[in-house]
């Protein structure tokens, strides 16, 4: 989205950001500090209505929704979380541009209550930028909590903007925010920011500046105000001032050059007279300048209008004592995860059963009900045996997992966990020489890959950014951890194991496995470091945002809808079609043999050699449209194999495996494969948009094969010398 | 002069002159690292790196190779 020499014509800059609205509608953008809750007073106006699915907190992408107030729609455009507009990453870059050429009728700049004096750094800036800006002071509640006291008139006063109180996730100050946005976009408020004066000398050369490039800016680009634009002429990074200046006539480009280098700030540069190869010292001087008035002037509102007892400010470093303490940091971290997994094993047994039994009851009916037509054998075997029974597992099996899991995941979220997560293992990812928030890109990846490569937007290094997706796979989606659960079941059954120490023996299982995703994470990051993506890892900064009680009902609510229904809508979806062709291929047969086995038989040799069986691989081959479909393909492979017809139960699932030959070896690889190999479809077509290259896509693909074709490998060869030995 | 990594745990210091540049410079300011601003020193991480800081009201981690390139007054 960056502004691109190709977009340099005079339309094609307000154009990229313009939202074609009709007269009765009016565009809102949404901008903030990453971690103020801007995606909740989003859901809060928009009733939920939005068009991407969101992570909170994580919005790497321009999320819009609808909502109507007093006759009038809103667009709501909510814009990446930014600490500055100073383009220091592609998030900032979006946002910036967005107020800037976008044609947005007003501006609301969420902000912390508990972090004020941070977050107005991002409202003055916006306050240059525009005139249409509201001040919604979001997490009122927590503020209470911590007792600060914030004057909200007295900030209004001295802004000049109007200033709305909110706590968005229990929908106060809500309706007061809508009242404001239509008085303001339909020009019934007019704010009249006060924004910070800079040093005298340097005013001087904006001033002289403004009367020279004013006119042409208000003509030429309409959202862009004339201060800004001399400002940034002033101390913006190359591309951007080419970009504003290719806009502007010829002669003034000269006048812009004669004033700035007439100017005290540009003496070195005299000699080169040319105004944007102005020495780096020189804007640097003027960055820091510009941020210090700032800030001071920050100082001076809080100081007059936040009121802060600092003895409650303790709770969060007292939890924090604990949770990223050098001794109980990293078990607590383990102890978390494998909770995390009781409880969503345990959970998923039992719901698993009521849905697999409800869901074959249906299946009994369907039959009768086909038999009671008359219908062709083919025709209830294509939709009854193929379509249906494949669909059916994919419920029956994948959704209770996902079900508890997902709103399990979303406290620990909600609750500010996370970031401390990234916090503890910062110092693995440093000695791999990868990027400290790739680690939160890879807590996106446990709900689904794809939004995890999506996610590593947030790293602005490209090499540490290519390091995070090639290796986001290696952590198990949601269509593969009930993978991982359901077969863990089987290798404990495969060692004959029975009794209540199974669940615990199936959640360390499941947790060392999630650990060795890591583990291989690190390895191979490492190894990108240190071969195709040379480098030591670039800068980096991480919030710990204050703990905050997760909303339970918004959780299930949220987890349930946006993320289970979506991810489980397109199991089925890829189910469906894989059910019928499974069918097909397993009911045309060559000699006495399907196509199914015909084409196992033609893996199976290769496979072997991994631990695996062609059946296997097979699977994980038709299942690369959606991971969820693995299992139930499997299952409809072997079972088209004649080896069994009837599935009651979970339990029985295990014995269809053991039927077909599995060993504990085969168990342990097929998790090991499911945990490593190539990403979904949906996970290779977002690499694609997000690396732009065939290259890096096809090496996304490679690199995680080779890592499960070696890592079964050993593990077969370990197993083949423990038979030997004993 | 001291830099903000030399600075122990429980101190406050006062930030002098940043030495980054470019992206990583413009963050810090973002941040509110600017000269004069207190700077809370809260913990280490659990291999001694990075650090967790009291920048403005917010809790912010830097790793020792950011934290190296802020000059303070201890």
């Amino acid at each position: 989205m960056g502004l691109t020499d190709q977009s340099m014509k005079s339309s094609a800059l307000t154009d990229i950001f313009h939202i074609d609205k009709n007269d009765n509608e009016f565009v809102i953008a949404l901008a903030g500090n990453p971690n103020t809750g801007k995606s909740t007073v989003f859901n809060s106006l928009t009733g939920l209505r939005q068009h991407t699915g969101n992570w909170p907190g994580k919005t790497v992408v321009n999320a819009r929704g609808n909502y109507s107030h007093q006759g009038k729609d809103f667009i709501l455009v909510d814009l990446p979380g930014t600490y500055s507009l100073f383009s220091s990453s592609a998030e900032e870059e979006v946002a910036r541009d967005f107020i800037c050429f976008g044609n947005a009728d007003a501006v609301v700049v969420v902000a912390d209550a508990t972090c004020l004096e941070r977050n107005l750094n991002l409202v003055y800036q916006v306050m240059e930028l525009t005139d249409n800006v509201i001040l919604c002071i979001n997490l009122i509640d927590e503020a209470r909590k911590k007792k600060i006291e914030i004057d909200a008139v007295g900030i209004e006063e001295d802004l000049g903007i109007p200033v709305v109180l909110c706590a968005a996730r229990n929908g106060i100050g809500i309706a007061e925010l809508k009242d404001m946005v239509y008085k303001v976009a339909m020009g019934e408020i007019k704010p009249t920011p006060r924004i910070v004066e800079y040093d005298a000398d340097y005013e001087e050369l904006i001033g002289s500046l403004v009367s020279v490039i004013g006119p042409a800016v208000k003509e030429l680009l309409r959202n862009v105000n004339p201060r800004w634009a001399a400002l940034r002429l002033t101390d913006g990074d190359e591309k951007f001032i080419n970009t504003l200046t290719g806009h502007l006539p010829g002669y003034l480009q000269s006048a812009i050059e004669g004033i700035l280098a007439e100017s005290c700030f540009f003496k070195e540069c005299k000699a080169c007279g040319i105004y944007n190869s102005v020495y780096d010292k020189d804007k640097q001087a003027i960055r820091d300048m510009i941020a210090e008035n700032t800030y001071r002037r920050i100082e001076e509102v809080t100081a007059k209008y936040v009121k802060t007892d600092t003895k409650k400010q303790y709770r969060d470093r007292m939890i924090d004592n604990y949770i990223t303490s050098k001794i109980f940091g990293l078990p607590l971290m383990l102890a978390m995860l494998a909770l995390v997994f009781w409880i969503t094993i345990s959970g998923a047994n039992s719901l698993s059963e009521l849905l697999s039994g409800f869901l074959f009851w249906v299946e009994d009916k369907l039959t009768v009900f086909f038999k009671h037509l008359d219908a062709p054998d083919w025709l209830h075997g294509v939709l009854v045996l193929g379509m249906y029974r494949t669909v059916a597992w994919v419920v029956s099996v994948m959704l209770p997992p996902m079900a508890i899991f997902f709103p399990l995941f979303t406290i620990l979220e909600d609750l500010g966990y996370l970031p401390r997560v990234a916090f503890n293992m910062d110092h693995l990812f440093k000695k791999a020489r990868a990027h400290g928030k790739q680690c939160l890109t890879m807590c996106m990846g446990f709900g689904c890959n794809a939004a995890g490569v999506t996610a590593c937007r947030i790293i602005e290094s490209p090499r540490e950014r290519l390091i995070a997706i090639l290796t986001n796979n290696f952590v198990p989606c949601n269509g593969r951890f009930p993978t991982l659960i359901a077969i863990s079941a089987v290798f404990i059954m495969s060692l004959g194991s029975s009794g209540i120490g199974n669940r615990l023996l199936a959640v360390l299982m499941v947790s060392g496995l999630v650990v060795f995703g890591i583990a291989v994470t690190l390895a191979v990051s490492w190894l990108l470091s240190k071969t195709l993506l040379k480098g030591i890892p670039s800068a980096f900064t991480l919030e710990l945002p204050p703990y905050r009680v997760p909303q339970i009902g918004r959780v299930l609510y949220t987890s349930v809808i946006d993320r289970t229904i979506f991810v489980l809508r397109r199991a089925v979806i890829a189910a469906a079609p894989a059910g019928i062709i499974i069918w097909i291929l397993g009911n045309i047969h060559i000699g006495d043999l399907s196509l199914i086995g015909h084409a196992a038989g033609f893996m199976d040799p290769a496979a072997r050699l991994i631990g695996l069986d062609g059946y296997i691989i097979l699977a994980f081959i038709l299942g690369i449209a959606a991971n969820e479909t693995v299992i139930p393909i499997l299952l409809m492979s072997y079972l088209s194999a004649g080896a069994m017809t009837e599935l009651s139960s979970i339990e029985s699932l295990g014995h269809i495996f053991l039927d077909n030959g599995w060993t504990w070896l085969t168990a342990l690889n097929t998790m090991l494969f499911s945990l490593l190999h190539w990403p979904c479809a949906a996970t290779l077509l977002t690499i694609k948009k997000e690396t732009g290259s065939m290259k890096w896509t096809v090496l996304s693909a490679f690199i995680p094969t080779a890592a499960a074709v070696l890592v079964c490998l050993t593990t077969t060869l370990i197993y083949k010398a423990i038979n030997i030995l004993l | 002069m001291p830099k903000l990594n030399d600075a122990s745990v429980g101190s406050v210091v006062t930030v002098q002159k940043l030495e980054s540049t470019g992206i990583l410079r413009e963050r810090m300011l973002a941040l509110g690292l600017t000269k004069g601003a207190k700077v809370e020193v809260i913990r280490k991480g659990p291999s001694g790196d990075p650090t967790l800081f009291c920048i403005r009201g917010a809790m912010i981690a830097l790793r020792n190779e950011e934290s190296s390139l802020i000059a303070v007054q201890i």
